[in-house]
């Protein structure tokens, strides 16, 4: 191929024709290849609750303990910090970094506040005697949930971290990389919610 | 030829002045769509479960297709899956990966509802031990 047709290719953002893909899409499909990995362990630990949750030993059931008044306002949490993390993206792809930290601050705000509404909920479990040693439906309950709400506890850091990391290096190629893997771990961690609201919790509560 | 284009296709992954949009990933109408997508279909699901809306016995299978309905919209309007042509090996890894989770799934709740049924009861137990 001559240099002309490859300078040409790469200028129309054509992949396929010339060399290999940028390395945004790469990184991207690594780090999707994770994130599928990840629900893949999650999967296991949906099936194991989906066998135990008739199992309370005599102790109390899904329909007694969870209250979906709270787990609503949990999931908008967790709907609208998707929506800030999606927006401060696009700031940082413009390069407009008031934006990019209105964004991504407020989505901090949603998701702590999601981190603290589930663990006032363990407490409240625990103190009601229906703690993970209860019964198999309860140990299911606290390993699914829990794994979730440490999977955001651990997107919490990284945000704090990819916060101080833009601000120091400004937003450049391989900061925005490693935010828009920041920003496909977080919108994977919604899907997980929604199966497990689904699962967990509404079908639970009937 | 043009000696812009060619500055271009010289200058490394991680040079400074690369383009704005080096991908497609939505736009502030794309992320708003996809949010009242999800909030309907969260609403949707909170409403057949906690009303009479639909026949008792269908409760599980409508809350499943709400479910999964709502996570297509977070695919395709939050991570930005599409049928584009630098997505082909994203939706492949992901046809694999469902293909995992429903074996997980299906096949945990196959063998264990399998090994249930077939389990002896106690009293069964004894007389055998008799």
């Amino acid at each position: 191929m001559s240099a002309h047709a490859h300078a040409e290719s790469a200028h129309a953002g054509d992949t396929t024709a010339a060399g290999p893909a940028p390395v945004r899409i790469v990184v991207a499909y690594g780090f999707w290849i994770f994130l599928l990995s990840d629900i893949i362990m999650f999967s296991a630990l949906f099936a194991a609750y989906a066998v135990l949750s008739g199992q309370t030993a005599g102790g109390p059931s899904g329909r007694e303990l969870f209250e979906l008044r709270h787990v609503a306002v949990e999931t908008l949490c967790l709907l609208f910090s998707s929506y800030t993390c999606g927006l401060g993206m696009l700031a940082i792809e413009r390069r407009n970094l008031p934006g990019f930290y209105l964004g991504f601050a407020l989505t901090f705000v949603l998701g702590a506040t999601f981190l603290g509404l589930e663990l006032s909920e363990f407490a409240g479990l625990v103190a009601r005697g229906a703690g993970p040693s209860r019964s198999a439906f309860l140990s299911a309950f606290f390993s699914l949930v829990g794994l979730h709400g440490a999977h955001v506890s651990v997107g919490l850091l990284w945000m704090m971290f990819m916060v101080v990391q833009t601000a120091a290096k400004g937003p450049r190629e391989f900061i925005r990389r490693r935010l828009l893997c920041f920003s496909l771990f977080w919108h994977a961690l919604d899907i997980i919610w929604v199966a497990l609201l689904t699962l967990v919790y509404l079908m639970g509560a009937r | 030829m043009d000696p812009a284009s060619h500055d271009d296709a010289l200058r490394g992954a991680d040079a400074q002045g690369d383009a704005f949009d080096d991908s497609p990933s939505g736009s502030v109408v794309t992320y708003t769509v996809g949010l009242v997508f999800a909030l309907l279909l969260t609403g949707g699901s909170f409403l057949v479960s906690q009303t009479h809306l639909l026949w008792a016995p269908g409760v599980p299978a409508g809350l499943a297709v709400l479910a999964i309905a709502q996570m297509g919209v977070h695919l395709v309007f939050f991570i930005h899956i599409s049928t584009g042509r630098d997505n082909a090996n994203n939706v492949l890894a992901l046809a694999f990966g469902l293909l995992i989770v429903t074996l997980v799934v299906a096949g945990s709740l196959w063998i264990m509802a399998n090994l249930n049924a077939h389990m002896l009861s106690p009293a069964q137990i004894m007389q055998m031990q008799r």
